[in-house]
């Protein structure tokens, strides 16, 4: 008998990547009501996963949704269909970044950015350094200023970072830049 | 019982959560539990490697279980985003291909795959030894990564109680709450501070509405955004080695207990839990 389901798209695409089977979500919508983070995305997971499906491309990669996702796996801990959502969204970000699309949210995206390139360059993630290269670098110079002082006072915040680079990693991030992966 | 293992603080340990590195040296050496640390560790990538390639998301938590397998123990951190890391990547690396990628990003055979270990499981075997009565109730809170994703979880994953089982048994009265694995905001404290403060905040109502006089968490990131992201006035959070060195007698200065913003000393002391410091 002919099979009814697109051997080839987006959706397929996505699951070869990802592993898991996208096709088994029944939109049940579980996810959604148990994301802690959905207020903030524009579509939310149950969203995804359909415009997966439907092979949304463009609205899929260029969506808050998946740059939103907290990883709590609240969503993978419910979904009937055992689906780990949480992978789904960290493949369908992982093609935007490969295709360069400028993401969703700079905000997150460039957080991570940075923290990759601390580890690269000096081990260990030195907290102050994240913070004031973020504030500097996403044009919220302010954003959590009032913590800082306060930090301070109690040594939250040591001054001087660890500092031993780590080239392999350096390395591995530069050849994935380089490959377009 | 274990009684070495290979500790990996993380990054967190060695500045804002200073006290919780500090605090499980303190209650792991009083219980006869070694800590040897992972000599030169490196950042286990956190959330910042979901969305890069496999060999980027695997090969530095890889580093950390080929550092403890060269000791030959388990990989132990407090941290429980190491925790998670290192448990989903070894799960991953038991596929030949996945380590195979991954050893040649490290340019290192990881060797045999140490086992992947949180304190709690630890703690959760020791028999307590509690000198000081615990007189407090107390608001259990797990998190995500301690029981989610399935796989690197290891307690129910809506209702976990292994960290209620040991406040209980050194003397402390878990209270029964909703929240206990709601979603603090993780690692989007710099990014969208807005989201972490608006789950903080309904964490700690919740824990505060059910009774609870103190929250305790085991988690560096859910102790940060809780104390860091509410109010002064707010529900004091602990991690749990700190409560367990209050009723060991440890003092506040060897807890540090006047690092938190939400400061608990006042309540520490009415309850007479420090008096003795």
């Amino acid at each position: 008998m002919q099979s009814v389901i697109p051997t080839s798209g987006f959706r397929v695409e996505v699951e070869r990547e990802s592993g898991e089977v996208i096709s088994r979500c029944y939109q049940c919508g579980k996810c959604t009501a148990g994301c802690p983070a959905a207020f903030a995305m524009d579509g939310g997971p149950r969203w995804l996963l359909r415009a997966v499906q439907l092979g949304m491309r463009s609205e899929a990669l260029d969506s808050t949704t998946i740059w939103m996702c907290l990883f709590c796996s609240a969503c993978h801990a419910r979904c009937p269909a055992g689906i780990d959502i949480p992978r789904v969204l960290e493949t369908v970000r992982h093609i935007s970044l490969k295709e360069r699309r400028p993401p969703a949210s700079k905000e997150v995206a460039l957080f991570h950015r940075i923290f990759l390139g601390q580890v690269a360059g000096l081990g260990r993630v030195h907290e102050l350094g994240l913070g004031g290269t973020y504030n500097l670098r996403s044009g919220h110079p302010l954003a959590n200023i009032g913590l800082v002082p306060r930090m301070l006072a109690r040594r939250k915040l040591p001054l001087l970072p660890y500092r031993k680079k780590v080239r392999w990693f350096k390395r591995l991030l530069s050849e994935e830049k380089k490959s377009g992966d | 019982m274990t009684k070495q293992v290979a500790y990996f603080p993380g990054c967190a340990l060695e500045g804002s959560a200073r006290e919780y590195d500090v605090s499980t040296r303190r209650v792991f050496a009083a219980l006869g539990v070694e800590l040897l640390e992972v000599p030169d560790w490196v950042c286990c990538g956190a959330s910042s490697t979901h969305g890069r390639g496999q060999e980027v998301a695997l090969a530095l938590p890889a580093h950390a279980l080929r550092a403890a397998s060269q000791m030959g123990l388990p990989l132990m951190s407090p941290c429980a985003m190491c925790y998670s890391r290192f448990k989903l990547a070894s799960l991953e690396l038991a596929h030949p291909e996945a380590r195979a990628r991954t050893e040649a990003a490290l340019g290192q055979d990881i060797g045999e795959l140490p086992s992947v270990l949180h304190p709690l499981q630890v703690l959760d075997e020791i028999a307590p030894q509690a000198t000081v009565p615990l007189d407090i109730k107390v608001a259990s809170y797990y998190g995500c990564l301690l029981v989610r994703p399935p796989a690197a979880g290891f307690d129910d994953q809506e209702n976990p109680t292994i960290m209620d089982r040991i406040v209980a048994g050194w003397g402390a009265q878990p209270v029964s709450w909703a929240f206990k694995t709601e979603c603090c905001g993780a690692g989007m404290a710099l990014a969208r501070p807005d989201m972490v403060a608006r789950l903080s905040r309904r964490v700690l109502e919740q824990a505060r509405q059910a009774g609870a006089e103190v929250v305790v968490v085991a988690c560096p990131m859910c102790q940060a955004n809780l104390d860091l992201y509410t109010g002064e006035k707010d529900t004091p959070v602990l991690y749990i080695t700190q409560l367990i060195g209050l009723a060991l007698g440890l003092s506040p200065r060897e807890l540090m207990l006047g690092r938190h913003l939400i400061n608990p000393l006042p309540l520490l002391r009415a309850k007479g839990l420090v008096n003795h410091g």
